[in-house]
């Protein structure tokens, strides 16, 4: 806290002098570069901060990754087999112009998007009516608190029982992944819609359906997305867990298939390629849900 | 005020032999019992009592929320059997939605009436204008005040036009300066609207001040304790409070209060009466007293 105090003051001192400059001046002239430039700067100190924080701790990252695997360190941990960042560079420039790892990425994206996009059409609609109508919360909910802690890696030899072709099983482990959290963030926060808001709306005219539309469904979109991202994040633990036993395709299957054929530097592209493509998802899910509650852009 | 046609006055509030009770464990209690009142319309009626004497639970009734055990509530003569826009209401926790701007807040109950886009978007343009909220329509409510959210809940229930609006302790979390002037802009509607109010609250000037007629309430199980006409003129202006008539009126009220608000501390310290209250404001707690 005192060396932040500290750091501050000069800069602080630096409009004053500015503002007292100004003063005796009786017309207002559009603010210099100079001054729209540290302005700029003091309202988004924090986010340059983080910012710069993050680019470092990840050099850091890589660095120390460096130095491990270079020197072979072997501290109950073992780097000896561990490929170097150089060398997962090496494979990510050749991997990049093979169409057979394009095609590994193009088919774990499909999968997800299939998987997760089933789970949200049917576990977001359930979980509003399963928040709405008792009777259906009390038929279905039991059965949903006893698959739920089924994990969905522990569904692959059920999925491939049930589904004609691998493929199927695979979007399915991927469904029931993101199903669950979807819909559990979805019926909480049914739970906590406010009822005042909801005779509000009642003394203003509005039935049921418009209630539905106008107050319970928007005021538990924020749980909602809640669920889409946790949900979002488990279907990627799921694809990559359903692929790596039973594919023949997608990111996970590549990864696993490194291992067994002695490529180390194709085990970690495939993982940093996961790594970022969970990320990519997530943040698109973020991205959706300021588009659409601009009420909570802080 | 063209946007809002001149109707017959109508609004008549009639609330004849309620009595409202609830299950709990322990049996049946009793919230409201025995109760009589009216509006008139175009009147402004305060219900004043201590706290948990049903006075909200009266005026949800007239809302239509809750059914009452035993007895009726008519407006202009048809009964009450559930929420409507023909009775609008205005809450102490604003309950504006928050994920609507102030405009579409204030256009929600001519939307529920179906009426088309850009004709709600004039009349809620105009109804803020009064409200003096124009420049803030496209804000979403987190980012206004109290006083201000508590405004557009105001506009939002008069703008479907309703026979009467009911309002349970709307300014109870403004502070004392922006209180007063909520009052001075909830009379001004009032008489612009000519429309019948029924007004809950628990500060007493509030209610000498806005109301035509105040029915006080007893301790629970709550009933009319009281009614006490208010014969001050119109328009009232803040100075009238000093006045002896407004504080004789005060005095009247705050004898009636006091001693509903020690019943409902105990049954014991009612025998007290005005006694018990007297050694409490020199320092001594009730418990001492007892």
């Amino acid at each position: 806290m005192s060396s932040s105090a500290i750091l501050r003051q000069p800069e602080d001192s630096m409009p004053a002098t500015a503002i007292a400059a100004a003063g005796p001046e009786p017309i207002a002239r559009p603010p210099s570069f100079g001054t729209l430039a540290l302005r700029w700067y003091r309202l988004n100190r924090s986010g340059l901060r983080a910012i710069a924080i993050g680019v470092t701790s990840l050099l850091a990252f890589l660095l120390v990754w460096h130095l491990l695997t270079t020197y072979r360190v072997v501290f109950f941990v073992r780097f000896t087999n561990v490929p170097s960042p150089l060398a997962v560079y090496a494979s990510f420039t050749k991997a990049i112009h093979d169409p057979k790892f394009l095609l590994h990425i193009v088919l774990s994206c499909r999968r997800i998007l299939i998987g997760f996009s089933l789970a949200a059409i049917i576990g977001v609609p359930l979980g509003l009516i399963m928040g709405r109508f008792k009777l259906i919360h009390e038929i279905i909910f039991p059965v949903a608190e006893v698959l739920r802690p089924i994990p969905a890696i522990a569904w692959v030899p059920m999925a491939i029982m049930l589904w004609p072709t691998n493929e199927q099983s695979i979007v399915f482990i991927t469904f029931l992944g993101s199903f669950f959290p979807i819909l559990v963030n979805t019926l909480h926060g049914m739970t906590l819609v406010d009822p005042v808001l909801v005779r509000a709306a009642q003394c203003l005219g509005a039935r049921e359906r418009s209630i539905f539309r106008e107050v319970y469904f928007p005021a538990s979109l924020p749980h909602i997305f809640t669920g889409l991202t946790v949900g979002m994040g488990v279907a990627w633990v799921s694809l990559i867990a359903a692929e790596m036993i039973s594919g023949q395709y997608g990111i996970g299957y590549f990864t696993w298939e490194a291992y067994s054929l002695v490529q180390y530097a194709d085990i970690a592209l495939g993982m940093i390629a996961i790594g970022v493509l969970g990320l990519g998802s997530s943040l698109l899910i973020r991205g959706a849900g300021q588009l659409v509650m601009p009420w909570r852009a802080k | 005020m063209n946007e809002i046609p001149a109707k017959a006055p109508q609004g008549h509030i009639e609330v004849t032999n309620f009595s409202l009770s609830y299950d709990s464990i322990e049996g049946p209690v009793q919230a409201v019992t025995d109760t009589q009142i009216h509006v008139k319309p175009g009147e402004f009626v305060s219900i004043v009592g201590p706290s948990g004497c049903g006075k909200s639970t009266l005026l949800n009734a007239v809302a239509g929320f809750l059914k009452p055990t035993t007895g009726i509530v008519t407006v202009d003569g048809e009964r009450v059997s559930g929420p409507s826009a023909e009775r609008g209401m205005v809450f102490q926790q604003y309950s504006l939605f928050p994920w609507k701007t102030v405009r579409e807040n204030v256009e929600f109950g001519l939307k529920m009436r179906g009426m088309p886009r850009s004709q709600r978007e004039r009349a809620a343009r105009t109804l803020l204008g009064l409200a003096g909220l124009e420049a803030f329509e496209k804000h979403y409510p987190e980012k206004l005040s109290g006083g201000m959210k508590q405004r557009v809940g105001i506009v939002r229930a008069l703008a479907t036009g309703p026979k009467v609006l009911l309002l349970d302790e709307p300014f109870g979390a403004l502070d004392a300066q922006t209180r007063v002037i909520m009052q001075q802009i909830l009379t001004n509607m009032w008489q612009r609207l000519k429309i019948s109010v029924l007004f809950v609250t628990h500060d007493i000037d509030e209610a000498i001040f806005l109301s035509d007629r105040v029915y006080c309430m007893t301790a629970r199980p709550g009933s009319i304790k009281a009614e006490v006409p208010i014969p001050l003129e119109r328009p009232r202006q803040q100075s009238m409070m000093m006045s002896s008539e407004f504080l004789a009126l005060r005095r009247g009220l705050m004898s009636l209060i006091r001693e509903e608000s020690l019943k409902a501390m105990g049954g014991e310290i009612s025998d007290l009466g005005m006694r018990g209250l007297d050694i409490e404001l020199h320092g001594q707690s009730l418990a001492e007293v007892l």
